[in-house]
């Protein structure tokens, strides 16, 4: 086939851009880990912040990911790289399904067994530790194989402001009108995005609690 | 054998508890010797739980004052007290994603016994509370309601505590089970003599278990009588949950185990 060809003719730049792809995501993924975790364990504690916080996530999701590439271009440090910038958005995007399921999993945990662990002496942290996360642990990952699904597709976006990634073939393709070049930043996109989905699938349900 | 100006083990004194405009326990005056199994009896709502969640202080009184070993709970670290205080409740809590073996041995191991230590720690509870030693690698969802209690009860004991708050412990379990567990607490307690709070609302397990029973209705405490004494009171409110449990209470009081 046509395209198939195409991207043996071009193996080396379809790897370099997949892998330009890979780092995007991961690097978005992992930051939005770092903040999203922390923020969902919070507002399962304080439920008062719940809302304004889930409600931001919800908002930002909803922004166009082009338009928010585009609103970010002029802030001052985050601009002055395109990959920064790329990886700043797709954090954003992955926030809400990482902070939603954080507190959805924490708030899912068997009030009996809470309060049985508070009883016998554990601290906050032990309970946070010993027995909420590992028992949310699914859930969470869950929230973050959502993620990273979305942070897949949108990556591909980024390419738009120069930050590289599959995406590029699919602009230079929509530019050239060329069907072959289109599929060659698509579907490795697709295959990459069923890879991570079934590679966190799998961390979730060996991680999973009895 | 205890000198008569004993100082309670636990001690309610004049303890008001309200949460969201209602009052859920209001002027509760009660001690609990050293060594008795005191029994809260009480329909739903009477506040037996909130006093006991006060003991371990899960809840923090409105006002008034609960002593543990005669000093305020609510000085000193709330950690440490609860840590030698052992808890089980009826719903047993045991951590599910933790074997036996951890579930038991977890407040050990956060006081930071050494592991060989814990491990015969653990053989001896599940001992103690009628197991067999390969029950350690088990997880909670592979036992029976009655093992489960068990496991609670031994947890509970593990840093040997010498109070242990019961909250319907047995009130979930099929009669047959709920009786053999009575039984065994009943000779545990003849050789362990812990101060025991047992909280339930089944008067002939109150008679069975409790060397005193405490009458709670609608957050205040009724009355404190001996199981001979609750079955002949004229109190109108025992008179009536010795009426609506029927015929054949005598045979279940507790007569003197303790």
């Amino acid at each position: 086939m046509n395209v198939f060809r195409f991207i043996l003719q071009n193996h080396s730049q379809v790897l370099e851009l997949t892998l330009e792809h890979l780092r995007l995501v991961g690097f978005s993924t992992l930051l939005a880990m770092a903040v999203g975790i922390p923020l969902g364990i919070v507002i399962a504690h304080r439920p008062r912040f719940n809302k304004p916080v889930l409600a931001s996530a919800n908002i930002i999701q909803t922004i166009p990911s082009l338009a928010l590439f585009g609103f970010l271009l002029p802030v001052p440090w985050l601009g002055e790289r395109s990959e920064r910038l790329a990886i700043f958005a797709l954090t954003l995007y992955a926030l809400l399904p990482i902070i939603r399921n954080t507190y959805t999993g924490i708030r899912g945990v068997d009030p009996a067994v809470v309060e049985a662990g508070r009883g016998m002496g554990l601290t906050e942290l032990q309970l946070l530790f010993q027995v909420e996360l590992p028992l949310a642990v699914s859930v969470i990952l869950s929230g973050v194989r959502v993620a990273v699904v979305i942070s897949v597709g949108v990556a591909t976006i980024a390419a738009a402001i120069g930050a590289g990634g599959l995406g590029e073939f699919i602009f230079r393709g929509l530019a050239m009108v060329d069907n072959r070049v289109i599929l060659a930043g698509a579907i490795p996109a697709a295959l990459l995005a069923l890879v991570a989905d079934f590679g966190v699938g799998w961390l979730e349900r060996r991680l999973q609690p009895r | 054998m205890e000198p008569a100006a004993a100082i309670p083990a636990i001690e309610f004194r004049n303890v008001s508890y309200g949460i969201a405009g209602t009052q859920v326990l209001s002027g509760f005056n009660l001690q609990v010797e050293s060594g008795e199994t005191l029994v809260l009896l009480g329909r739903s709502g009477s506040g037996k739980t909130t006093s006991l969640k006060l003991v371990n202080r899960l809840l923090s009184p409105t006002s008034g004052d609960v002593l543990v070993n005669g000093v305020s709970n609510g000085e000193g670290d709330v950690i440490h007290l609860r840590r030698s205080i052992g808890y089980v409740i009826q719903d047993v809590g045991l951590f599910p994603h933790f074997t036996v073996e951890r579930n038991i041995g977890l407040v050990p191991k956060i006081e930071g016994w050494p592991a060989d230590r814990i491990r015969a720690r653990v053989q001896e509870l599940l001992q103690t509370v009628g197991l067999t030693p390969d029950f350690t690698s088990r997880y909670p969802h592979q036992l029976s309601g009655g093992q489960r209690q068990r496991v609670g009860v031994a947890r509970a004991l593990a840093a040997d505590p010498e109070i242990l708050l019961m909250d319907e412990p047995f009130g979930a379990l099929d009669p047959l089970t709920r009786d053999e567990l009575q039984h065994e607490f009943l000779a545990l307690q003849q050789r362990l003599h812990k101060t025991v709070v047992f909280v339930t609302h089944d008067l002939r397990e109150a008679l069975r278990l409790g060397s005193r029973i405490a009458l709670m209705e609608a957050g205040r405490l009724v009355t404190v009588l001996s199981p001979r004494a609750f079955l002949e009171s004229s109190d109108p409110l025992a008179s009536a949950y010795v009426r609506a449990f029927g015929e054949g209470l005598e045979s279940s009081a507790n007569r003197g185990t303790s």
